[in-house]
């Protein structure tokens, strides 16, 4: 293996080196390891294979950068202690395991806690220019749900930072890059216990096939968030990661977790579902019914009862002396504060578009809300005619972030199938039942370094006797992908999945029932007949009737993925709440539900697992003794 | 509140095309992008798109609407005449692949050109240390969605493909005036903007400026200070004979030529 790559005349945009006529039709390739998505994850693994020696390569479903990582906008959770000394990795932990309501993989979560600040700083190395302190370091910010103000930031445009200065990272490494390219198979070796064996997919542009011989695959695709209609997710989020790990075998955990983040616009209905960052409410921001009442006062949940202000006068003192008031309840993990506006809707205390009031313009200076969030003041600008440093926006949930993913290995991000890896959204396990704010950033980093060293490892093992390519399945892959072409007189995709989207928001959403889980998983079944007999028009060349045709197939199994579980986790725990079962039970506290491609490949199979255990030296932050460290140790600089 | 927008959309590849028309329903508040979406959900299942997270933060949506080049996502129906006939075209300076989508790999190529930050060892405690108002100026410049509007409307390209292989154009002068300006880097680029891409032929007509969705100020906060500085190093007499006699000047700031 080397680090260098050898030159050809692959077209420097779409990578296609064929002619429409050659031999076979097919694009072939040869890789240690292949990450599939270019978000903050793929980017990190792939630039971290590359350190470690792998000819690698990114492949991903748009241009290089416009991955959804744009779209954060909070920043990275990463206790560097910049702006209060006594944060640490344990403080970090303690509050990611208790935002996630103790179900994550503790060592995940640890790893990552111990983690996330070097792997900032190495942003920073790379070219990230953060905001500052007033001494000069990067400036950290406080996040719902985490105890010191804690997140690496630039405005609220944090997630547009993290993915051009890994993208002009991974270009300067002069890593190949196949944009507009999406992979539909994970090829695997029978012979060989069913190792990974290669990548299989197709040109956007062209429509032609690809083969990626390679015994690495880092699946690093992000969400699911589009199978539902209200979300901040853009329609690369169809689960494919999820949908590949189930075919080749792996198995998905927590899906019944999806997360509504608390703020996205209502309103106009075409940016319904946008986000709006919990920055807002960082920086100061208040949540208000039609009344006028500052209503998160009435929802603090008895778990956080000790670390929540109860009074308005200690919540807004608490934005300058955090050494002698307790946070507002505003920002409560975003389960908690998604809930609470959907029950203030439900009650009639609605906005005129269907939302609730988030009020920053009283509570700050126009100045002060230009320069901390500009995308917020220009995107209400822009989008609604909206003046947020003069009024308040109009906010409701909004579909944000699936906590449920492959299951992986929590040091290496290996999956059941060996050489096959997921890192970021698409794995498992690391958030738990509920994802904290600003989290999510630094899982890509970390795990993604992480994933990206132990594929190179593996890969390096193999370099004598890589895992073969069966030309059956290369066929079968390529029948499978044309299917929508050969049917006569089938549905058109786009109705099927607007009807899927409404389907999953009015019966898998923020609050669920087992009737309606039940009719939900019904429902989904006759879509899954209509998706088989689903036609398209036109041709193979940049065809979005036929992409969409595609990424359908995994929207439909994920989405069933997550219905199953959602009934079958009989309490209410972070972001899965059910009207019937509304508290947390001890039974469940223990376990986790896992998905797998039942026998015939047409459904899903569920089944029960244990948590890994903690170890006693970890389990002592959790005492009633360490829930809140005496106050003089809390003083801010 | 809502109506049937009439639409002329290019439709075509590589071997030619036309303007194709739509009349399709839109309602209160919506963007062109939407418009564009329901041609394609029911009466264009084919139509080619490049688009990804319809808020105005990835860059892919970049067209020209009635002729002038914007992000689909957020152009308002609103600025128009409800009778007004809106036109969708791709991007002028780029190959046509497929009705709106074109072959933006210039871009990239360029961005392979360009040496990248290259910064000291980190302070004695593992940190490194700049004041906000430093990080600010480049933080302006790194807003940039990498939308390709200011490539797209920049003259010196527009009509002009012989000039592409000697011209990075305005997205990456922002680029070299960020790593010029970065309060940490120890490159010195002014050689490389000037010579390979291209800095000299612009000639400051403001047109990247005008177009750019972020309001970064292309012209006046990056491209000018760097052809300033271009020239500090090539006509300050002192400079010139300080570098004729091997004396060390400060022109340089302790920056060494990548």
């Amino acid at each position: 293996m080397s680090g260098t790559h050898p030159v050809n005349d692959r077209h420097p945009m779409t990578g296609n080196e064929m002619s429409g006529d050659a031999a076979g039709g097919m694009e072939r390739h040869q890789y240690d390891v292949v990450v599939v998505g270019a978000g903050g994850a793929g980017l990190r693994a792939a630039i971290a294979a590359h350190d470690a020696g792998a000819r690698t390569a990114i492949v991903c479903k748009s241009l290089l950068g416009k991955a959804h990582t744009v779209m954060a906008e909070g920043g990275i959770a990463a206790a560097m202690g910049n702006r209060w000394p006594e944060d640490n990795w344990e403080v970090h932990f303690r509050d990611t395991m208790r935002g996630g309501k103790m179900l994550n993989n503790w060592r995940m979560a640890q790893l990552h806690a111990q983690e996330a600040p070097e792997r900032v700083m190495e942003l920073e190395d790379w070219g990230a220019l953060f905001d500052r302190t007033d001494d000069g370091l990067i400036s950290q910010r406080d996040f719902g749900g985490h105890k010191y103000a804690r997140l690496a930031h630039v405005g609220d445009r944090t997630g547009l930072e993290m993915i051009r200065t890994l993208q002009q990272r991974a270009v300067s490494l002069g890593i190949d890059v196949f944009m507009e390219c999406t992979v539909t198979d994970v090829m695997l070796d029978k012979d060989d216990g069913g190792a990974v064996s290669g990548a299989f997919g197709y040109w956007r542009e062209t429509g032609r096939f690809v083969l990626f011989e390679t015994p690495s695959v880092v699946l690093a695709t992000g969400g699911i968030g589009k199978s539902f209609k209200v979300t901040s997710n853009s329609w690369e989020y169809t689960g494919d990661g999820h949908a590949l790990a189930m075919r080749a075998g792996a198995s998905l955990i927590n899906m019944e977790f999806v997360q509504f983040h608390p703020t996205g616009m209502v309103w106009p209905p075409s940016v319904k579902g946008l986000l709006v960052t919990e920055s807002v409410r960082g920086d100061g921001g208040i949540l208000k019914n039609s009344e006028g009442e500052r209503f998160m006062f009435d929802y603090i949940p008895e778990y956080f009862k000790s670390e929540t202000a109860d009074t308005v006068e200690e919540a807004d003192a608490w934005y300058d002396d955090k050494k002698s008031n307790r946070r507002p309840p505003e920002l409560l993990p975003r389960d908690e504060v998604a809930r609470a506006i959907n029950s203030e809707i439900k009650a009639g205390r609605g906005t005129p578009h269907g939302g609730i009031y988030l009020d920053i313009a009283s509570r700050r200076s126009p100045e002060f809300i230009r320069k901390r969030l500009p995308s917020m003041y220009h995107q209400f600008k822009e989008l609604a005619d909206v003046d947020i440093t003069a009024e308040p926006m109009e906010i409701g949930p909004t579909c944000h972030y699936v906590m449920g993913g492959v299951e992986v290995d929590a040091d290496t991000q290996q999956s059941a199938v060996t050489g096959l890896y997921a890192v970021g959204e698409c794995s498992g396990g690391m958030h738990g039942s509920n994802r904290l704010g600003g989290n999510s950033l630094g899982d890509l980093l970390v795990f993604g370094k992480r994933a990206g060293e132990a594929a190179t490892a593996y890969a390096r093992s193999r370099d004598d006797d890589r895992p073969k390519v069966d030309e059956a399945d290369v066929k079968a892959a390529e029948r499978s992908a044309l299917a929508p072409f050969e049917v006569e007189g089938g549905e058109n995709p786009y109705t099927i999945q607007s009807d899927l989207q409404q389907s999953m928001n009015d019966l898998v959403g923020i609050i669920r029932t087992a009737p309606e889980l039940e009719r939900s998983l019904s429902e989904i079944e006759a879509f899954k007949v209509r998706a088989a007999s689903m036609k398209v028009e036109g041709h193979r060349q940049y065809n979005p009737g036929w992409h969409l045709a595609l990424d359908l197939r995994n929207m439909l199994v994920v989405s069933e993925a997550i219905a199953k579980a959602a009934l079958a986790r009989e309490e209410s725990r972070g972001g899965h709440t059910r009207d019937d079962f509304p508290g947390p039970s001890e039974e469940w506290a223990t376990k986790n539900l896992v998905v797998d491609l039942s026998a015939d490949g047409t459904g899903i199979d569920l089944h029960e697992k244990p948590l890994p255990e903690m170890p006693e030296e970890l389990r002592k932050y959790f005492e009633p003794a360490a829930a809140e460290p005496p106050a003089e140790s809390k003083e801010g600089k | 509140m809502g109506y049937q927008l009439k639409m002329r959309v290019w439709r075509g590849d590589q071997s030619g095309g036309d303007l194709g028309d739509y009349t399709v329903e839109v309602s209160e508040g919506e963007v062109v992008l939407d418009a564009l979406h329901r041609v394609q959900a029911t009466q264009a299942g084919d139509l080619a798109i490049r688009w990804n997270c319809k808020a105005g933060k990835c860059g892919s949506c970049s067209a020209e609407i009635n002729g002038r080049p914007r992000l689909l996502c957020m152009t308002r129906l609103s600025d128009f005449d409800e009778t007004e006939t809106i036109t969708v075209t791709p991007l002028r300076t780029f190959p046509v692949i497929r009705d709106l989508v074109t072959d933006v790999s210039f871009n990239y190529e360029k961005a392979r050109e360009l040496p990248s930050f290259a910064p000291p060892p980190r302070d004695a405690d593992n940190k490194r240390r700049m004041a906000q108002v430093d990080v600010e100026r480049g933080q302006e410049f790194r807003k940039c969605i990498e939308c390709f509007l200011c490539q797209n409307v920049c003259h010196v390209v527009r009509d002009h493909e012989e000039n592409k292989p000697a011209f990075a154009g305005p997205r990456f002068f922002l680029r070299y005036a960020e790593l010029d300006m970065h309060p940490l880097d120890t490159h010195d680029r002014r050689e490389l903007a000037q010579g390979a891409a291209g800095l000299g032929m612009c000639n400051i007509t403001k047109c990247c400026t005008e177009v750019c969705p972020e309001g970064i100020k292309i012209t006046d906060n990056a491209i000018i200070p760097m052809k300033e500085r271009v020239v500090d190093r090539k006509y300050d007499p002192l400079v010139w004979l300080g570098n004729k006699i091997g004396l060390r000047t400060k022109d340089n700031d302790g920056r060494t030529e990548p």
